[in-house]
């Protein structure tokens, strides 16, 4: 699998990221007020020895307070996403940064789907990019992908049922190529899977790209595991990459290898767990909070952020593509979440 | 003449009126070219013109003026 975004082992990694984000920490505290202020009151001084080592963010931080490092007049973007409680992150793009972020995340799924646009299903329905004004984090997230496809056919009809016959159509047309099928895990699961498996659909040139985590699942007993056994015994399909990824950090995948049950960083970001007590980074196999660091963020200061998700790494250099292959495992519970900002001075080297 | 065609799949897929200059416009300068639009206007340029995009090049397909240079890439010639 040819790939110019898997490629670099984790001690190289980290002195080019380290170099790199030390950089626009500084890019960010001289252009983003806000974010100095921050850096002030934490008394970061001088270059972070390593990246463990570099001043991080609450991601909710992009919920109450605007963080932009560009003049207003640049900022060609406003992307935001619902929090479950209904808080907003406000992520602001100048023309660079939103060039850049869809750039790279081309790149990086050009491992798995090739440069050619491939025909494509998405599992949901066109209505969820109707409406042009607002879009759901739903309609955000498929219209990111399809500028990967082509023949776009969207799986579910105007009441949000699946259509068989129609899919029946796209898969005597494009079924016997590579096809690329993108939607939210639960959705794949509920409207793809299980109708496949019930009409006896050959999935098997697909390739599927998902995301959205297991909470919904878990009532089915699904997890990473069972989705690609059952997949792959009942529709045939193999070729399953689950990426975890935020608004806050947008253009940043971290994919699923091909072997499955890993998550890879790409070249230009990294992951780092921490104890959600001490802020330690922990050792490889013990669960902690996941940190995500990433270059992309030139126009906000999203490049270090401590998210309320729970991770493990399962190691290092040790899997299909170089660098650290990591588990998302959930959110962190609710109180912990709300430790985590309220705790954030923990940053500080 | 194709250049006049392209300007056309803009006006349409873009739904602007007969007569709208497009020649100057960028990806997300009005409110017409957002990404969905985005998806209809590839979609009618490679029918337009029979060729096939791939995804950097969509990604790059920024402006009319890029629109242009990529299908001069594909050999499409769209000179007057």
């Amino acid at each position: 699998m040819l790939t110019d975004v898997f490629t670099r082992p984790q001690p190289d990694k980290e002195k080019q990221l380290r170099d790199e984000l030390n950089a626009l920490v500084s890019h960010h505290r001289q252009s983003c007020p806000p974010y100095a202020r921050i850096m002030d009151a934490l008394d970061v001084r001088g270059e972070a020895a390593t990246v463990a080592e570099l001043p991080w963010l609450p991601v909710r931080l992009f919920k109450t307070k605007k963080l932009v490092s560009v003049p207003e007049d640049q900022v060609i973007r406003v992307l935001t996403s619902s929090g479950t409680t209904g808080e907003v992150s406000r992520i602001h793009l100048d023309r660079e940064a939103a060039a850049t972020q869809s750039r790279m995340l081309a790149r990086t799924l050009a491992t798995v789907l090739g440069a050619r646009r491939l025909p494509m299903l998405v599992v949901d329905g066109r209505g969820v990019v109707g409406d042009r004004r607002s879009y759901s984090a739903r309609g955000a997230g498929a219209l990111g992908m399809v500028n990967f496809g082509r023949d776009h056919h969207w799986l579910l009809d105007a009441d949000d049922r699946p259509d068989v016959e129609a899919l029946r159509a796209f898969l005597d047309r494009h079924g016997h190529e590579p096809f690329l099928i993108f939607g939210f895990t639960f959705m794949v699961w509920t409207y793809l899977y299980e109708v496949a498996r019930e009409h006896g659909l050959d999935l098997s040139q697909g390739i599927l790209v998902h995301s959205g985590g297991w909470k919904k699942l878990v009532d089915r007993a699904v997890d990473n595991a069972e989705f690609r056994r059952r997949f792959g015994a009942d529709t045939g399909l193999t070729r399953i990459h689950n990426f975890y990824g935020m608004v806050e950090q947008i253009g940043t995948v971290f994919l699923e290898g091909p072997e499955g049950g890993s998550l890879y960083c790409p070249d230009f970001a990294d992951v780092i767990i921490r104890d959600p007590v001490t802020w330690q980074e922990v050792p490889v196999g013990t669960p902690g909070v996941i940190e995500v660091l990433s270059t992309l963020p030139t126009s906000y200061p999203g490049h270090v952020l401590l998210t309320e998700d729970l991770g493990v790494v399962h190691g290092i250099d040790d899997g299909h593509w170089p660098g650290k292959r990591f588990s998302v495992l959930g959110r962190l519970p609710r109180a912990e979440a709300r430790g985590c900002s309220d705790t954030y001075q923990g940053g500080t080297p | 003449m194709k250049l006049e065609r392209l300007r056309h799949v803009f006006r349409n897929s873009l739904e602007l009126s007969d007569d709208s200059p497009v020649d100057d416009l960028e990806y997300r300068g009005n409110a017409q070219w957002d990404s969905l639009a985005h998806m209809s206007l590839v979609a009618a340029i490679e029918d337009e013109f029979g060729v096939m995009l791939d995804t950097d090049e969509v990604i790059d397909l920024s402006s009319f003026n890029r629109a242009q240079q990529i299908l001069e890439k594909h050999g499409v010639v769209l000179a007057d």
